[in-house]
């Protein structure tokens, strides 16, 4: 009679329970071990910096190259508290809005960091925003543009430098209202950046100048933007002016096939981010002429602020500056200033010095409003043309960032009572 | 709308047919012949892409150097197919179909960071085709002389590969192996070679159709995965292995595309893989494929039998949990936030090894019911005020029932298709979570998912996690010895003789298909909390894969190895990614190292070292 | 006492009819051999009758309750065991578990989630498996057993659900010819001693001989013959076409 019982527990079994146990314990380990700082008197201020470096290098490369220039320049000008230099822990997120989570949880936990800054996603801002009101540290948010960041879902920790959507709208706003054009159709992607810019061009537009219509809209997938269908769609709308929300790859095709097919011809084009040099310079001499465009002109901007900082960044790092440069730049540069204003590493004396901080930027004086905690940084506004076989920006003024929010009691409905 | 603005947007979508057609033909021809996936296709067009721009460089300028670029960009990706065929996938013909998938997705990876290297992270936009460049008027409007070149390009290159197939002695064989590959070999076809000169044609064809991209749009780093999935549905839809079904796909979907968005503008998204759910719902082998023959060439995806634990094994088991409950009491908060992340994944591995290896089924989209979960959860403290408990309840109940709909409709497909078509759903759900921001906020997500206050510090929430992960962990595995676990596994083993003895072999597997989901589901509202944010990137195909990569990592046969997968990967990617910014590299040479040298998996090596170590064999 | 009865059983694929016009009764107790030529239809014949394939014409009733049209799955039910050409049974698992899982199918347990599997129905696994005379191997997993020791599991497999009908599909191919006639000999005890029908299919002419109390021979999908084994061994027809009489014939 064969016994019923199964054969001895087998070893691979037990092996790998032990094994899973062994890596648990080993990960367990080695997170325990970090570095535990000690409490030195001229000890740096630590700061943890999160990006999305491998995800979006073209972008987050020269901001990276920008806050080290700043902290270079802070450093060997004698650090901030009375002697103590930045020391910045940087971290790539993966383009993950949960791994940027978990490094800041470990930043602040393990490196025991003072504030954390950084992030070019919006979605990943916001993570890093939310995080920073849970654990009550302060987060400066660099490039995210999502309006929700500082309004909808702003909290007493999160300060951003970079003009929102909203402003960059408002900016094109004001251009666009000055055109004859009353028919407009608008094309951007798919997602919260494309529709939140598409809606508010399309409400102040309206405001500013009633009797404007939108005769239709294209939504393409962001990457994968049909150039030749988009185009044939938005040229069947038969509109007076378009309003473009579209970047990078999708922008060069639908510029290339546009052009081909006379879609621009007659009509006006108001661009947002296209004058960028990050989304500009790929575009060579196709770069769409005449198109009203937010960007950054760096050849031609001559104030002194805006001088120092391209040559001191051209020979550290033999190249021209991008936006995400002067993004990153002052950044830190915002946060040394705030380190000085609050005397201390504290988080809440940080928030309060960050509250109507006042920065000298390669832009000009900027200021983080204590009322929203976003920065009056600006945009450069203008009209594209080609020079020399590439892409820059002509008749552009520089559009400061605090004329272009609503007024302050708007602003505070638009944010959750603190 | 104008007749003539409906006729230029028909032609338009033509001519975006007609290159899919291209990248899709190769993709066909190599499933056909050699049965696999190739994810990696989609690199090669993307290399094709940038080695056209790059060669463009360097040969003169005009006419002869852009065309000449064309070509040699298609031949070097056609070689670079015939290394792949040489160095990956001869190895893993016999192995079971997620294997070679899987191996082709790690090549994905070391692509685009040795592209990255070679040829920087900006978008390069060439130049447009000398000759080509300018427009005709086509009942006014003007349309572009290239696009109508591409229109033409697709039939010709259909009748060229007919040619080969048909008036070939080459072309015979691939046409025998496609039909009957076991015949084929029984005919003495030296099917390495066929399989090299297969994959020589269809990289080729991948890399000419990024190629011919190059005057129509930028090329950048994310073209790969885009093109490929496109690309997949193509083929899907066609039927795989039907070049004329392929042909009759790709113009379909350009077509649909470019009327779909005239009347939604908003359909872009999802509009592909609607079709292909429609079509494998209603023809459930694509437009023109037949059947599949019952036993495949490829082995079952798992022999094992997951015979429950000895008393050494749960005196082990026992202990290890002990000492975890331990854990909050010596670690930090960092390593503790770490931990709480690995019984999740292992959670979420456990329900796709569940899937795969107790059920059979090879789910390409395991991941959406790992967002439902975390959505669900979320939704219910943004939308209905929820408390933790009860929103971490309805995690799994909304994920569950996802599943069971989705199950339904695809858990009697086999094999690959079931593959695509839980891709497909996943990326359906993904599109309507990315898009519908009103309610999920979109791409922003969802924020303030954060513990109540008597889990939310960092101890607490660890065991709440290490309780709901290692009791749902030691269900699954009671559940996998009772009779329904029992039935489930007949069904794997045999379907046929499964249904001969009276199992509801559909039902079984739907009810497998409707709990893994649940389970990834609780899983997911566990993220939720643990991350205070939700984000369309959970429901995302890398997501699906970090699961399967998890799971083979830690090995099929084992119920343990989705735990070691998970613990092995996440400490891997957080090591990584704070050391190197070579994560998707490092990542690619583990699946493809995992895939060719130790296909058991960790368990698997362990379990083998183990008992030679001792000297004493499993009984046989 | 009629068990089944067959009538007009027709199924056609694209230009080519396997099964044509196919009709035979059966009788509790009887063992039925199906012989014909490789093609003649005798496996598409078992697939029209467990319900894996639908008839295009034709009925099939066991006891008077129709099975056109029914799943494999209702059809076993109601008394139609089954075993396959090419082994089949669940290679994962013992042979002590597959005679599990088929009674806990049998009766009605199979969606039990808490209690191990190993305590289900094992006496009654284990007196099958004796039954068939591979108790040894009970504990051993079918992918790894021997040939003959599986068709006879298939055998166990098969009359686990109490089936009135065994429908076996070469039932002894790839054994050696004394465990042909051991196996077959074992059935028909089984048979007699439970008082179900066989039909089977059979290839070797000594076994469908030696122990069919009925021959039907199918060529082209019909019936040629369907007689006593000694009718058929004299029907001039079946010697013609099928027994070989001609060298280098279709015969096996």
């Amino acid at each position: 009679m064969p016994t019923l019982k199964k054969s001895a527990p087998s070893l691979g079994f037990v092996a790998t329970q032990a094994l899973a146990a062994v890596a648990l314990a080993a990960v367990a380990l080695g997170a325990a071990m970090l570095p535990i700082v000690p409490a030195v008197a001229a000890e740096p201020v630590r700061i943890g910096e999160i990006n999305s470096y491998t995800g979006l290098p073209a972008f987050t490369v020269p901001y990276r190259q920008g806050w080290q220039l700043a902290v270079e320049e802070i450093n060997a000008a004698g650090g901030v508290l009375g002697g103590r230099p930045l020391e910045v822990i940087s971290r790539d997120d993966g383009a993950k809005p949960g791994d940027a989570v978990r490094i800041a949880s470990e930043l602040v936990a393990a490196e025991k960091v003072a504030l954390l800054a950084g992030t070019f996603f919006s979605h990943i801002g916001l993570a890093v925003g939310d995080f920073a009101q849970h654990n009550k540290i302060l987060f400066v948010a660099a490039e995210p543009l999502s309006d929700s960041l500082t309004w909808s879902k702003g909290n007493r920790y999160t300060f951003r430098l970079r003009p929102s959507n909203y402003m960059q709208c408002a900016m094109l706003v004001e251009e666009a209202a000055k055109l004859p054009a009353r028919r407009w159709a608008t094309v951007a992607p798919n997602y919260e950046y494309g529709q939140s810019a598409t809606g508010w061009f399309k409400t102040l537009l309206k405001e500013r100048k009633p009797g404007t219509s939108f005769v239709g809209e294209q939504w393409p997938t962001q990457g994968k933007l049909e150039a030749g269908t988009t185009v044939q769609a938005l040229a069947a709308l038969e509109p007076d002016a378009l309003f473009n929300a579209t970047f990078a790859a999708d922008l060069a095709k639908m510029v290339r096939e546009g052009t081909q097919r006379g879609l621009f011809e007659g009509r006006t084009v108001v661009s947002l981010l296209t004058g960028e040099p990050e989304y500009l310079d790929p575009l060579k001499d196709e770069a769409p002429v005449g198109w009203i465009v937010t960007g950054y002109p760096w050849d031609q901007i001559t104030t002194p602020e805006h001088r120092v900082f391209l040559e001191a960044y051209r020979r550290r790092f033999g190249e021209p500056p991008r936006l995400g440069s002067v993004v990153g730049y002052t950044t830190f540069k915002a946060i040394a200033a705030a380190l000085e204003k609050a005397e201390s590493t504290a988080t809440e004396r940080l928030v309060e010095a960050f509250e109507g901080l006042e920065v000298m930027s390669p832009f000009g004086a900027i200021r983080f409003r204590a009322i929203d905690h976003q920065s009056t940084m600006g945009a450069y506004v203008g009209r594209i043309a080609v020079k020399d076989g590439r892409g820059t920006m002509v008749d552009w003024r520089y559009a400061d960032g605090a004329d272009y929010l609503p007024a302050d009691d708007i602003v505070r409905t638009l944010r959750p009572a603190p | 709308m104008s007749m003539a603005h409906l006729v230029v947007q028909l032609l338009s979508g033509l001519a975006a047919g007609s290159v899919l057609f291209l990248i899709a033909s190769g993709l066909s021809i190599i499933f056909g012949v050699t049965r696999i996936v190739n994810f990696a296709h989609g690199s090669f067009t993307m290399l094709g892409a940038y080695l056209t721009i790059d060669l463009i460089g360097r040969l003169p300028d005009g006419g002869f150097g852009f065309w000449a670029a064309v070509g040699l960009a298609a031949l070097v990706a056609g070689g670079l197919g015939v290394l792949l065929e040489r160095l990956v996938l001869r190895r893993l013909y016999r192995s079971p179909e997620l294997f070679p998938l899987l191996a082709t997705f790690g090549v994905v990876l070391i692509v685009q960071d040795a592209a990255l290297a070679l040829w920087g992270p900006e978008d390069l936009l060439g130049p447009r085709a000398p000759g080509l460049t300018g427009t005709v008027l086509v009942l006014g409007l003007r349309f572009p002389v290239y696009d109508l070149f591409l229109i033409a390009l697709g039939p010709v290159v259909l009748g060229l590969l007919r040619l080969v197939f048909h008036g070939t002695g080459w072309g015979t064989r691939v046409r025998a192996a496609t039909e009957d590959p076991e015949m084929a070999a029984a005919l003495g076809i030296d099917q390495h070679r066929l399989f090299t000169g297969v994959l020589f044609l269809g990289s080729a064809l991948a890399g000419l159709g990024g190629a011919l991209q190059v005057p129509r749009e930028a090329i950048t780093l994310q073209m790969d995965m885009a093109t490929v999935i496109e690309a997949f549905v193509v083929v899907v839809i066609g039927g795989m292995g039907s070049l004329g079904g392929a042909f009759v796909a790709a113009l379909l979907i350009g077509v649909l595309q470019a009327f779909g968005i005239l009347a939604f503008p908003r359909i872009a998204l999802v509009l592909v893989f609607l079709v292909m759910a429609v079509v494998l719902m209603l023809r459930p082998n694509g437009l023109f494929g037949r059947a599949e023959p019952a036993a495949g060439s490829h082995q079952a995806l798992s022999q094992g039998s997951f015979a429950p634990p000895g008393p050494l094994a749960r005196l082990v088991g026992g202990i290890a949990l002990g000492l975890l409950a331990l854990v909050p009491l010596a670690a930090n908060d960092y390593s503790l936030i770490v931990l709480t992340e690995i019984f999740i994944l292992a959670l979420f591995a456990a329900s796709l090894h569940f899937l795969l290896a107790v059920g059979g089924m090879v789910s390409f989209g395991h991941a959406a019911f790992f967002g439902l979960g975390a959505y669900g959860a979320a939704l219910a403290v943004t939308g209905l005020d929820a408390a933790m408990l009860p929103a971490l309840a309805l995690a799994p109940l909304a994920a569950g029932l996802g599943a069971a709909l989705v199950g339904a409709l695809c858990v009697r497909l086999g094999g690959v298709y079931l593959a695509m078509l839980t891709l497909a759903f996943a990326q359906i759900l993904w599109s309507i979570v990315f898009q519908w921001s009103s309610v999920t906020g979109g791409d922003n997500g969802l924020l303030g998912i954060w513990p109540e206050p008597w889990a939310s510090g960092r101890a607490a929430y660890y065991w709440l996690t290490l309780v709901l992960c290692a009791g749902a962990m030691l269900g699954l595995r009671r559940l996998v010895a009772a009779p329904f676990g029992y039935a489930l596994r007949a069904s794997r083993d045999s379907a046929l003789r499964a249904a001969a003895v009276g199992l509801p072999v559909d039902r079984l597997r739907w009810l497998a298909f409707a709990l893994a989901g649940a389970l990834a589901g609780l899983a997911g509202g566990l993220q939720a909390f643990a991350k205070g944010s939700v984000f369309p990137a959970l429901l995302a195909v890398p997501t699906s894969v970090d699961g399967l990569v998890m799971v083979l990592l830690g090995g099929l046969e084992a119920l343990s190895g989705p735990l070691v997968g998970a613990a092995v990967f996440h400490g891997l990617e957080t090591e990584a990614m704070r050391g190197t910014g070579h994560w998707r590299l490092l990542l690619g040479a583990v699946i493809l190292a995992m895939v060719l040298v130790c296909p058991s998996g960790l368990s698997g090596v362990v379990g083998r070292v183990a008992a030679r170590l001792t000297g004493s064999a499993r009984r046989p | 006492m009629t068990l089944l009865v067959v009538e007009g059983l027709s199924k056609r694929f694209g230009a080519m009819v396997a099964v044509d016009r196919v009709g035979f009764t059966l009788a509790a107790g009887e063992m039925l051999a199906l012989i014909g030529p490789n093609g003649a239809g005798k496996t598409t014949c078992f697939n029209l009758l467990n319900g894996q394939l639908r008839p295009d014409a034709g009925r099939v009733t066991l006891e008077g309750v129709s099975l056109v049209g029914l799943t494999p799955r209702r059809i076993w039910r109601l008394g139609v065991g089954r075993t396959f050409q090419v082994p089949a049974a669940f290679a994962s698992m013992t042979a002590c578990e597959n005679l599990q899982v088929v009674l806990l199918s049998h009766h009605r347990r199979a969606f039990r989630v808490w209690r191990s599997t190993r305590s289900w129905y094992a006496a009654d696994a284990l007196a099958l498996l004796e039954r068939v005379g591979v108790a040894h191997v009970a504990d051993q997993r079918c992918g790894t057993l021997a040939y003959g020791d599986l068709k006879r599991v298939e055998l166990a497999l098969a009359l686990a659900g109490r089936p009135r009908l065994l429908l076996m599909d070469e039932p002894t191919a790839g054994m050696a010819p004394a465990d042909r006639q051991a196996l077959i000999a074992l059935t028909r005890a089984l048979v007699r001693e439970r008082g179900l029908a066989a039909v089977f299919i059979e290839h070797d002419m000594d076994v469908v001989f030696g122990h069919a109390d009925r021959i039907i021979v199918l060529d082209h999908g019909r019936i040629l013959a369907d007689g006593s084994p000694a009718a058929v061994r004299d029907d001039a027809q079946v010697r013609a076409v099928y027994l070989g009489t001609s060298p280098g014939g279709r015969g096996q």
